[in-house]
């Protein structure tokens, strides 16, 4: 096992983790934090592979990455606010109703 | 023959940083309260940051430190502490929970398997950069210059988006007050 396995072998377990977190919690800011594992295990693997194949294009997705989750934090935690404010909880149970 | 040791220890630290964010971003998936989820991802995302200082590729480690840890993970963490809302015991995981750690066992074998094959070889050993800033910023801002407008009209429509809900919210409260 060299360290390129290694660490795709990292990558994809800090993915599958975020996404079983965002599955089985029900805590809506836990749901945000296993969205973040989840690019950063993506960011692990775009690093991997660029040195892997030597190139800057890994380099520029992870910078991409890094600005679209900055944006989604920033989207995401005033609709939160809005949300608790609503309904004093943060158990997504309690959301039903936007199911529309 | 330090050359050597030099190397063994850096394998020994890579290890040990996979093996300590493996292990906080397992944490998040148990703890309860949202601040210590908080902290088990900021940590998951320093030791991420060592990896990449490890790797080689200082930029993206100083990235990860500052954009994520720095802006990111500070924002959640006052979020947390200005809701303040504490969650009630026994409502920590959903209905979902055994169908998706099913789910997370034959995602992660399936993948794992097929990241055991053989991969084709590197044409750089792994942690030996073959590129600096210097060389990211030219390929950023001369191949790839579309992406960084486009980033940066993202950017702009995040904080309109933002303005909105914010609208919104405001908008809700004085209703709220009327009737």
């Amino acid at each position: 096992m060299d360290r390129t396995q290694l660490l795709i072998g990292v990558a994809v377990a800090l993915f599958s983790l975020g996404l079983v977190g965002v599955i089985v919690r029900r805590n809506v800011l836990v749901m945000l934090m296993c969205m973040e594992l989840m690019l950063n295990g993506v960011n692990l693997s775009l690093v991997t592979f660029a040195q892997q194949t030597g190139t800057t294009v890994g380099a520029v997705l992870v910078f991409l990455v890094f600005v679209v989750a900055t944006v989604e934090i920033a989207l995401a935690i005033p609709i939160v606010l809005l949300l608790v404010r609503d309904k004093r909880t943060l158990d997504l149970g309690a959301y039903n109703d936007l199911k529309g | 023959m330090i050359e050597s040791l030099l190397q063994n220890v850096d394998t020994l630290l890579l290890l040990l940083c996979a093996a300590g964010a493996l292990g906080s971003a397992a944490l998040m998936l148990v703890l309860q309260q949202p601040m210590r989820v908080a902290m088990a991802l900021i940590t998951t995302m320093v030791l991420l940051g060592a990896i990449y200082g490890l790797l080689g590729v200082h930029f993206v480690a100083a990235f990860q430190v500052l954009i994520y840890v720095g802006a990111v993970m500070v924002f959640m963490v006052y979020v947390i502490m200005l809701l303040e809302v504490r969650e009630s015991i026994g409502a920590r995981y959903s209905r979902l929970l055994v169908p998706g750690g099913i789910g997370f066992l034959v995602l992660l074998g399936v993948i794992l398997i097929s990241v055991w094959r053989p991969l084709p070889s590197a044409t750089v050993e792994i942690g030996t950069t073959a590129y600096g800033i210097a060389a990211f910023s030219v390929s950023f801002l001369g191949e790839y210059w579309l992406l960084f407008e486009l980033t940066s009209v993202l950017l702009v429509a995040a904080v309109v988006a933002a303005l909105a809900v914010i609208r919104v919210g405001r908008v809700a409260d004085e209703r709220r007050r009327r009737g």
